[in-house]
């Protein structure tokens, strides 16, 4: 309902309407085409691109989807176009596997017992972290080092964002990437233990 | 391995995500269940990724520059007049 209502204002050229929609979503933008690109300037340009194709292609959006998907589908083509002409393996395409990406275990595997009994069960507990107060587990400098941590995570994982920073769902994630719902798990999997276990080597230490 | 065969811890903590996202099958799902309920380690660790999930949630997405946004409004005006 809403929704038609910003598209109809776009269409007539409203401003405030476009840089509203620019405010939400460019910063997500940015960070998806960079998965396919690898590159913030090529990135920013790919996206600067989706744009002129949604506005210039408002007419036919239907309101079969929503307005957020459209946009994203478009900038899924033109990110994996770009890609593609830039000579680079477009990840989830046909070329690109999962099992391909490096892969750390979710926990360092001295964590566990190498011998029997109790073979790959902890040789120590983790943590409780509920014990923590709330002021360390959320203070500036822990927020910092989870920066970091996202930061140094390969393209693709940057999966992360999309579903624990900007609160995307899966199938959202599914949609928007062209991948399977099972492998944008992995990948959140993955970053989710990476982020864990810088977290755990800051609070613990 | 047997389904009937018991969760590693080493083996859990690489199904947590699944878990969390309730894409474990019944059976998966009550095997990682019979774990954590025995395992206090495993249960710290889910823990320690709810944790993480949640601290990761109240980080923002840095706010578009400016400048950058000006440019894009800029574009905004000649695509309407380029296809008006
Ligand atoms: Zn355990």
């Amino acid at each position: 309902m809403e929704e038609l209502h910003v598209v109809e204002a776009l269409r007539r050229g409203d401003e405030a309407s476009f840089a509203s929609l620019v405010e939400r979503y460019q910063t997500a933008m940015v960070r998806l085409a960079l998965v396919y690109v690898g590159n913030q300037a090529v990135a920013e340009d790919v996206v600067q691109e989706t744009w002129q194709g949604v506005v210039q292609g408002l007419d036919r959006f239907e309101g079969r989807c929503s307005l957020k998907t459209w946009i994203f589908r478009i900038l899924g083509n033109c990110a994996r176009t770009r890609a593609e002409r830039e000579g680079r393996v477009v990840p989830f395409s046909s070329l690109w596997r999962a099992e391909a990406e490096p892969v750390e275990p979710s926990v360092d595997p001295s964590r566990f017992r190498a011998t029997d009994p109790w073979r790959d069960h902890w040789t120590s507990f983790p943590r409780n972290w509920d014990e923590l107060p709330e002021e360390r587990l959320l203070s500036a400098e822990t927020c910092a080092h989870v920066r970091e941590a996202i930061a140094s995570l390969s393209p693709v994982q940057q999966v992360i964002t999309l579903r624990d920073v900007e609160g995307w769902t899966g199938p959202e994630v599914r949609d928007a990437l062209g991948i399977s719902e099972a492998n944008q798990r992995v990948l959140l999997h993955r970053a989710r233990s990476h982020v864990r276990r810088t977290l755990e080597q800051y609070l613990e230490r | 391995m047997e389904i009937s065969e018991e969760l590693s811890c080493k083996e859990l903590v690489e199904l947590v995500t699944d878990y969390l996202e309730g894409a474990l099958s019944a059976a998966g799902r009550a095997r990682f269940e019979a774990h954590l309920a025995d395992c206090r380690g495993c249960r710290h660790h889910l823990q320690q990724i709810r944790h993480t999930i949640r601290i990761v949630g109240t980080l923002t997405e840095e706010t578009i520059p400016a400048r950058a946004k000006e440019k894009l409004l800029h574009a905004f005006r000649n695509w309407k007049t380029g296809t008006a």
